[in-house]
């Protein structure tokens, strides 16, 4: 048997904690042919100008997807214009610009409260978890009141969640489980959402499901089955992808306690900060789900038409023909022009959100947990090579300061 | 605290607008309108606006534009004569876009001679575009356009008195007030200003406007906000067009009369030009087309009342806007012995200017929108644009030129970005539009007015041009510099209708007809050009 290549070096488990060396690795050849036929790229001009490539789809089929796009649409993620430009822009009049520019500005506060909230909770203890008890819980609670999903329900669809990410693991041990598993996942996932679509469109509320079933803009509502497609994108975007974030942000700042530091005195600091995490510790790593509608030259490679691409966002960040020093945590880059949302149309949706959670979180957890040290480093990973994230984050503290305010 | 988004870079993400609400908007899908000179209570949201921008292209308080591959050769310092660098003399003329940017650059890249720049207005550098656009609505307040920090640049910044003539052999700016400047190396910044009306008198009508100057904005601006019963835009080129944007969203009627078959053809071409009008019309503007403006008439007390149309027609309004280009301001130069002339001061690919007879000067340097350039891109014709971008790129390889000796200088070699906003589109366009021959829609749909146009010339895409789809041009771009074939060959993901190239329809090129060049002396050390000036 041939050796492993670098790419599925990367994909096995054994090197979640620290897959950048094998990224550097992989940037040697910046688009590169897997065995199986597959494009790998992962330096960062190259990746830019695949993700503003026309000729480049999202619709590379998924192991483990409904085939039937009639009865299960695909979401807009997985869709290409113009179907995906009228989905995503119906989505965005419930969130953000040109017609809804202050939704996310206006959550401040309510964001604020849930993470003051989630830090109370914890006071008196002098072991937490990041990921259970702030990283994962806020996002969630916020992503279910914007959507007006019931809090209570949220055990189960974290279950269909973990079921969507877990298929995305590529290696093969117990993959014929896992998209059994994730196949009856999305279809209960769907059948719940469809429900509450359902209800809405009977009595509608101010939340974003409420929003897209009602539509009356020039594009019109959308019908149940894209609420519920859609609807669980977003549920799952907001559930597997800010934690990780947060959670990347509390263990490189404790990998660098002078930030740490930092960040109590100087609020402005989380602004950079988070972008600088975005780019040097991304929640987002591989991007799958791309094929080429027609030979592609880039540089002095064709990629084949009908070859499956997979953009590695988190090699391209850190790569130093684009990135002065790229492997050096530096909050003050500027500019810092990074991959951690994609680029091109299908730029993250929630970027905006996801920034203010995460600036908070992390200003938060810094001013009020007193003298926060790791219990292990690494932490355990979470399987998914693709979502990249830890699956505890263990702090031993000397308690919670209670804010002055 | 002072904002600039470089539009031309801008694709219209909309982040900005999510995160600094009050100070970022999004008319439209794409079309960013931004207030330049936010209150400072706002610093937070902007800061975070800047750094999220995907494709960082806010600038706050400073005004570093970043260019692909400048960046690296900016680092280091640029090679030439040192003791110039360190006390040589340097004049700048023209205090705008190209002039201030290139002061800014001068002294980033270590030039700690004295600097000296000649404004022709009593006002710190601004920037134009928002005049036609916020300013004009109402948005933001005219002075709200003043350039990040320009005026925090080491420099002598002489206004009120503008150049009024220059000796190369001396090396000497003369001002109107008869001060004399001296300089070893010269930058030529003087833009171009709005071609008025032809007729003086009627020009002169209270309620005829023209619209290139803070001052003008303000006047016109004033006039808007007291609601006339209908304004007539003459010309509908990008300004003309974005003034009738502005008077549509206002709720103010509209006439625009053009004397071509279309809106933006002159640019843009007649197939494009065709969607612009529909856009025009779709937003209740009364647009005349193959149509001329014959006379601008008054009542007894000299307020502008009417107009006169070639087709026999009149309009009825209270406020003309001229819209009918611009003029290079290139008068001072007129017994300079450079190559001056209607078509701007022509200069090579390092921006250095020639003289009448074609020879590259050493120490005269060009940039902005009174530069005639040549572009490999496009054979080597000379071209001059009126484009923010250009204005910008250009003044950064002046400036880096002035300072370096002939192996280190740079070649102004980007592709012109242009962008405008109207009718809550975002209209950009990458390349020379007017180099080609064919053009196809490639992307999306004309009809939803969402869609890529790409143009080309005997077989190579040589443009591309966008209406709310900024983020493919980039795409297109690509495809220009590597001269690919026109029409590009491709599956598109958003490929509705077959790509069927048509003829581009772009106007015969206006030539400078008031100049003539005449060549005299028979023996190669005496042969000489020299300028038949006609009558202005
Ligand atoms: C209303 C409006 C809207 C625009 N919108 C867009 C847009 O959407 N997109 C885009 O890409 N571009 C746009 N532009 C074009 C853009 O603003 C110009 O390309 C840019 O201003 C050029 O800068 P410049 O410094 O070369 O020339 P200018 O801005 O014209 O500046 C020249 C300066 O030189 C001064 N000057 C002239 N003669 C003398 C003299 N003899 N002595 C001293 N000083 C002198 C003038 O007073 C002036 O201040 C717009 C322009 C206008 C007027
Ligand atoms: C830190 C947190 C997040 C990161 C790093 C992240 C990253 C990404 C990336 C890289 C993409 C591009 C995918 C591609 O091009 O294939 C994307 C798309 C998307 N994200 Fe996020 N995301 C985050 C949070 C969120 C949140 C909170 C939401 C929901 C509110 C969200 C909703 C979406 C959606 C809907 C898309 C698809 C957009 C489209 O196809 O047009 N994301 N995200
Ligand atoms: S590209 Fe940058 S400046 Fe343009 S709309 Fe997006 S965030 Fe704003």
């Amino acid at each position: 048997m041939a050796p492993p290549s670098v790419f599925q070096r990367i994909l096995d488990y054994s090197h979640r904690a620290d897959p950048y060396p094998l990224y550097a690795e992989l940037r040697k050849t910046p688009v590169r042919r897997e065995e199986d036929g597959t494009y790998v790229v992962s330096g960062y001009e190259e990746i830019v100008s695949l993700l503003h490539d026309p000729r480049v789809s999202v619709g590379r089929p998924q192991p483990g997807e409904p085939r039937d796009a009639e009865k299960e649409p695909p979401s807009f993620l997985r869709l290409d214009p113009p179907e995906h430009d009228r989905l995503r822009r119906v989505a965005m009049r419930h969130f953000g610009p040109p017609h809804s520019p202050h939704q996310v500005d206006g959550l401040r506060p309510e964001l604020f409260g849930i993470v003051k909230d989630l830090i109370d909770g914890v006071a008196g203890r002098t072991r937490i978890d990041i990921v259970d008890d702030v990283a994962y819980p806020f996002p969630v609670t916020v992503i279910c009141r914007i959507l007006g999903v019931p809090r209570e329900d949220e055990a189960r669809f974290h279950d269909w969640a973990d079921a969507v990410i877990e298929s995305l693991d590529p290696s093969e041990e117990g993959r014929p489980e896992r998209l059994r598993r994730r196949e009856n996942a999305v279809v209960e996932l769907h059948r719940y959402l469809g429900g509450i679509a359902a209800e809405r469109r009977r009595n509608p509320g101010d939340d974003l499901i409420s929003g897209l079933v009602t539509d009356e803009g020039p594009d019109g509502a959308m019908s149940p089955t894209e609420v519920a497609a859609n609807g669980a994108l977003l549920l799952i975007a907001g559930h597997e992808t800010t934690v990780n974030l947060i959670t990347n942000g509390m263990l490189t700042l404790l990998r660098h306690p002078e930030l740490l530091d930092r960040l109590r005195h100087e609020p402005d600091l989380a602004i950079g900060l988070v972008e600088e995490l975005l780019r040097y510790e991304p929640p987002v790593h591989l991007r799958s789900t791309r094929i080429a509608l027609e030979d592609i030259m880039i540089g002095d490679i064709t990629i084949p038409e009908g070859a499956p691409i997979v953009l590695a966002l988190a090699a391209g960040s850190r790569d130093p023909k684009r990135v002065p020093d790229p492997d050096r945590f530096d909050p003050d880059r500027r500019p810092n022009q990074h991959l951690g949302f994609g680029g091109g149309i299908h730029y993250c949706f929630g970027a905006p959100l996801a920034r203010l959670e995460a600036q908070i979180a992390l200003t938060e957890l810094a001013r009020r947990l007193r003298n926060p040290r790791l219990v292990t480093d690494p932490p355990p990973y979470r399987p998914s090579p693709e979502l990249r994230g830890p699956r505890h984050l263990l702090l031993d503290i000397d308690g919670v300061i209670q804010p002055a305010r | 605290m002072r904002v600039i988004v470089d539009l031309t870079r801008c694709q219209g993400y909309g982040q900005c607008a999510f995160l600094a609400p009050e100070v970022f908007a999004m008319r439209g899908e794409e079309a960013l309108v931004y207030d330049p000179d936010a209150d400072d209570a706002q610093r937070e949201h902007v800061l975070r606006a800047a750094a999220a921008c995907p494709v960082q292209a806010i600038h706050v308080e400073w005004m570093a534009i970043q260019r692909k591959g400048m960046r690296t050769a900016a680092a280091r310092p640029p090679l030439g004569d040192d003791a110039f660098r360190k006390t040589g003399r340097i004049v700048i003329v023209g205090a705008s876009l190209a002039g201030g940017r290139a002061a800014g650059v001068l002294r980033r890249e270590g030039f700690t001679g004295t600097l000296t720049v000649i404004g022709g207005e009593p006002y710190e550098p601004y920037d134009r575009p928002p005049l036609s656009k916020q300013v004009l609505a109402g948005r933001v307040p005219a002075d709200h356009t003043l350039l990040p920090h320009l005026s925090e640049i080491e420099a002598e910044w002489l206004s009120g008195a503008p150049a009024t003539g220059l000796d190369v052999v001396a090396k000497r700016v003369t001002l109107a007030d008869g001060r004399e400047v001296p300089f070893d190396r010269l930058l030529i910044a003087t833009g171009a200003r709005a071609r008025p009306w032809p007729n003086e008198a009627e020009a002169t009508l209270d309620g005829v406007f023209a619209l290139r100057t803070m001052d003008e904005a303000i006047r016109l601006r004033e006039c808007l906000a007291a609601r006339p019963r209908r304004v007539l835009v003459i010309g509908a080129g990008f300004t003309g067009s974005e003034v009738a944007s502005v008077c549509r969203e206002l709720d103010v009627p509209v006439t625009v009369v053009e004397r071509g078959p279309a809106p933006l053809v002159g640019a843009l071409g007649g197939v494009i030009g065709a969607v612009a009008a529909d856009l025009q019309r779709a937003h209740g503007v009364d647009l005349r087309c193959e149509v001329t403006v014959e006379a601008l008439e008054g009542d007894a007390d000299g307020r502008f009342r009417s107009a006169r149309l070639s087709d026999g027609t009149t309009v009825e309004a209270d406020v003309a806007i001229v819209a009918l280009g611009a003029i290079r301001n290139v008068e001072w130069l007129e017994d300079s012995g450079l190559a001056a002339g209607v078509w701007g001061v022509a200069c090579d690919a390092g921006c250095r200017a020639f003289d009448i007879n074609g020879l590259v000067t050493d120490d005269v340097f060009v940039a902005g929108d009174v530069a005639r350039f040549p572009h490999p891109v496009y054979g080597y014709q000379f071209m001059a644009l009126e484009h923010w971008g250009n204005a910008v790129a250009q003044a950064e390889i002046a400036a880096h030129n002035m300072l370096s000796d002939q192996m280190h200088r740079w070649p102004h070699l980007s592709l012109p970005i242009f962008w405008s906003n109207q009718f809550g589109t975002n209209i950009k366009s990458v390349g020379v539009p007017t180099f080609a021959d064919e053009v196809a829609i490639v992307h999306g749909s004309v009809a939803e007015r969402r869609f890529v146009a790409v143009y080309g010339n005997r077989g190579r895409v040589t443009a591309a041009v966008t209406f709310d789809q900024a983020m493919w041009l980039e795409h297109y771009q690509h495809l220009i510099e590597q001269a690919a074939p026109f029409p590009p060959a491709s599956h598109a993901a958003d490929r509705r209708e077959p790509v069927i190239p048509v003829p581009a329809e772009m106007p015969d090129r206006i030539e400078a007809t008031q100049v003539t060049v005449v060549v005299t002396g028979h023996d190669p050390a005496e042969r000489r050009a020299s300028l038949v000036r006609g009558d202005r």
